[in-house]
């Protein structure tokens, strides 16, 4: 199986250590991680970590289920880059005289969809907020004018297909979860229910 | 709200300590035993152990490495969930081996450590360490208390995460200042649900349908199973499922029990050292249903060349180890208690005389070949193997036999007969030297009535000979029998098989054991001639104290069969020749 970039969303309570305990399950496998985000989700008190790895399907789903093996992990999803929405964002300080002096800077943000966030007389920070390579871009033109400084975000992203976690939780927060025996409804779906 | 209901809610709020409230939680979980070792950061809750001692047996062990092997050893004999005591830094970080080795092998396990006040948290205090952190990769969960309103609901939550689902150890940390506060305690209430945390999978029937198809059309299946069968008590359900099946079972050293050895479709031991006829045939079976297991690589030998021919069905209670290590056709997800009967129920009354003979004709030529020579020798000195035998001959597979790591372990594991589960306590997944004289401490405690025998060797013993003194103090009554062949066997014997006989640092001395227990008040006695062995082991049998016996074995004898590192099942060599 060829390795490709999958995103991984994972559903927790707010509990000290979970960090740790789900950097562990990476780092104990010799994992680099590309990009790493925690964030509050649509529901309070649950968070939602995205994570980006570069590995074969096989593993990312072995990963998913260690994860989820944690108390405190509600669930953990992995996707294709197709089957998610995603975004990063990037900030560039550049020297503002240069800039002011040489770049058609009108030009700069209608082309890169780039947005100054600050214009002081020693410098300006632009603002690009899209896919890896449209940050990167931006780099390159940059670097022609003295950048200063470029520091950018994890990916967020959405899952297409997902309703969001409403539903799921109010079956976890049903004390019946698990005791449940399900009839033959997923044997065509086989691969697609093989998270818990 | 009426006055009387006014009244019953303050009689309800009991302004108590948090180290009263700690004991509190241990009296309504059930806890009669502790294994413990005091220390600066957890002497309140010691001091209120103190007014508990009439209720609660706290045993005072000498490490605390020990007393958590004490605590894995009562869980695995009992069923019930294993309580350490520890303090801060030192404490704590002694645990860290139990805590592994519980985890690996699923033992339930709540250790209860003592952590400096939270105000010095952070501050490399005298004594703190950062015990979440070390614990973290080695729990199932863990959690800090820095305040002592916590601690009801999160001793409840540690009792429920340690013993539901898959076991596993479970570290709570209790600073000083929360030991110390004061207040309102309204009640422990048992802990049933965590929304997060899903004990037991989702059962789905098709896979159960699809298993049961697999199996009836199958013409040599196979079953291997693991200690998920004696984890879930589900040893009834399973004997009902091979019976009505008719399906040659063998079992991962850990499962080792959970059926009679004796019993008919009992085919013996998985793995590295197990019998000729389970690896070999795992090969050539059709369909091979693994149970309550995790193809661990001591038992599945080279992956690529394991059990490649057949369909596999794996029924687990953990999905994260369905697929792990061997893809499954048929996953099987849930506790086996409840997914057996429902397997039972779909397949066919059956019997395989044609593949029970090629069982029969490969556990012939072992037997020839290596389990004749071993616990029958010719030589003079004597073997592992036919103490473990006379043992079994005298104590008619009714013992407990606790076991360390290493060749001893793996001879004890082929020939020891047991009749009843949660008999054979070891360390399976960790391999930890050292295990087994505090387990055979901890399971005397879990299981008074049952004669224990610890098996040590001569390098295990050595490692954690410390808890002597805790025999000595408690007086539980086990009976020691030290295997010594003057070597780290089975280091030594790798030594000579793959790496030319070059015995690097393998040759361990000895003290005097026998003079050692003395020291301790502990009866002994060493032998080495084979007309000393049965008598020697029915007196230490017939003793009302602990007894330790040393007993001189062959120096360089090696365990086979054996499959070596790197090779396949099926490559299992019945001696070194054929390496």
């Amino acid at each position: 199986m060829s390795k490709q970039e999958y995103t991984i969303t994972i559903y927790t309570e707010n509990h000290i250590g979970l960090l740790t305990r789900i950097a562990t399950i990476f780092s104990r496998r010799k994992i680099n991680i590309e990009s790493f985000n925690t964030s509050p989700s649509e529901i309070e008190s649950v968070f939602r970590f995205t994570i980006v790895i570069n590995t074969t399907e096989e593993f990312v789903k072995k990963l998913c289920r260690q994860i989820e093996r944690q108390v405190e992990v509600l669930r953990a999803y992995y996707n294709t880059n197709e089957e998610i929405i995603w975004q990063e964002m990037a900030l560039y300080k550049v020297p503002t005289k240069i800039i002011a002096e040489t770049v058609k800077v009108e030009r700069l943000l209608r082309e890169y969809g780039a947005k100054v966030v600050v214009i002081r007389t020693d410098f300006t920070i632009f603002e690009v907020t899209g896919h890896r390579e449209e940050t990167e871009k931006f780099i390159k033109v940059l670097e022609q004018y003295n950048l200063i400084e470029f520091v950018r975000s994890a990916r967020i992203a959405i899952i297409k297909a997902s309703e969001g976690f409403h539903k799921k939780l109010k079956e976890f927060e049903s004390s019946e979860h698990g005791e449940k025996q399900f009839e033959n409804k997923f044997l065509t779906s086989k691969e697609k229910i093989f998270t818990m | 709200m009426l006055q009387r209901d006014v009244q019953q809610m303050k009689n309800n709020f009991e302004n108590i300590s948090g180290s009263q409230a700690v004991l509190k939680a241990l009296v309504a979980e059930g806890v009669k035993t502790i294994f413990g070792y005091p220390g600066g950061a957890i002497m309140p809750i010691y001091d209120a152990l103190y007014d508990y001692q009439k209720i609660i047996n706290h045993v005072l062990v000498r490490h605390e490495q020990g007393a958590i092997h004490a605590a894995q050893g009562f869980a695995r004999v009992s069923g019930k969930t294993g309580v350490v005591f520890a303090t801060s830094g030192p404490g704590a970080t002694n645990l860290i081996t139990g805590l592994a080795d519980a985890l690996i092998d699923s033992t339930p396990i709540v250790c209860i450590t003592g952590q400096v006040f939270a105000h010095l948290l952070g501050t490399d205090a005298f004594q703190e360490a950062d015990v979440l952190n070390i614990t973290t990769p080695v729990t199932k969960w863990n959690y800090q208390i820095t305040d002592a309103n916590e601690i009801p609901f999160i001793l409840s939550k540690a009792f429920f995460i340690a013993k539901s689902g898959r076991p596993g150890p479970v570290v709570i940390d209790i600073t000083k200042n929360a030991q110390l506060q004061f207040f309102d305690f309204e009640g422990y209430k048992i802990c049933e649900h965590i929304r997060s945390y899903l004990p037991k999978p989702n059962i789905r029937k098709e896979f159960i349908e699809e298993a049961a198809k697999l199996i009836n059309a199958s013409k040599q299946p196979f079953v291997v199973f693991g200690q998920g069968v004696i984890l879930g008590n589900a040893e009834k359900e399973f004997l009902h499922f091979i019976e009505k099946s008719g399906i040659p079972a063998a079992w991962t050293i850990l499962g080792m029990g959970a059926i009679p050895t004796n019993h008919k479709l009992a085919m013996g031991m998985l793995g590295m050292h197990g019998n000729y006829a389970p690896n070999v045939l795992t090969n050539k079976c059709d369909v091979l249903i693994a149970i309550g297991m995790r193809f661990d690589d001591r038992v599945t030998g080279r992956l690529d060349k394991y059990a490649k021919q057949a369909k596999i069905i794996h029924l687990d209670i953990d999905p994260a180890e369905i697929d792990k290590n061997v893809k499954s056709d048929v996953p099987v997800w849930g506790d086996c208690k409840i997914t057996l009967p429902l397997l039972t129920e779909l397949i066919k009354k059956k019997s395989y005389p044609d593949w029970y003979k090629q069982f029969d004709d490969c556990r012939k030529l072992e037997e020839a070949k290596c389990i004749q020579p071993d616990i029958n020798p010719t030589g003079k000195i004597l073997t592992m193997g036919e103490v473990v035998n006379t043992i079994n001959e005298l104590t008619k597979g009714e013992a407990i036999i606790v076991t360390d790591v290493g060749q001893h372990q793996m001879v004890a594991c082929r020939y020891a007969k047991l009749n009843n589960t949660r008999s054979n306590i070891t360390s399976g997944g960790l391999g930890t030297m050292g295990f087994a004289l505090p387990a055979a401490i901890g399971a005397k405690f879990g299981a008074p009535k049952k004669e224990v025998i610890a098996l040590i060797g001569d390098g295990g013993i050595q490692m954690t000979i410390q808890e002597l003194g805790t025999i000595m103090q408690s007086k539980p009554n086990i009976k020691i029998i030290i295997l010594n062949n003057n070597f780290l066997g089975m280091v030594r014997q790798w030594q000579e098989l793959f790496h030319q006989k070059r015995y690097s640092f393998v040759n361990i001395e000895s003290p005097n054991y026998v003079q050692v227990a003395k020291g301790y008040g502990i009866a002994g006695a060493k032998i080495s001639k084979r007309s000393e062995l049965k008598p020697a082991i029915k007196k230490i049998l017939a003793s009302k104290k602990s007894y330790l016996l040393e007993v001189m074995v062959r120096k360089e004898n090696n365990v086979f069969p054996m499959v070596p590192q790197g090779k396949g099942v099926s490559e299992i060599v019945l001696s070194k020749k054929e390496i």
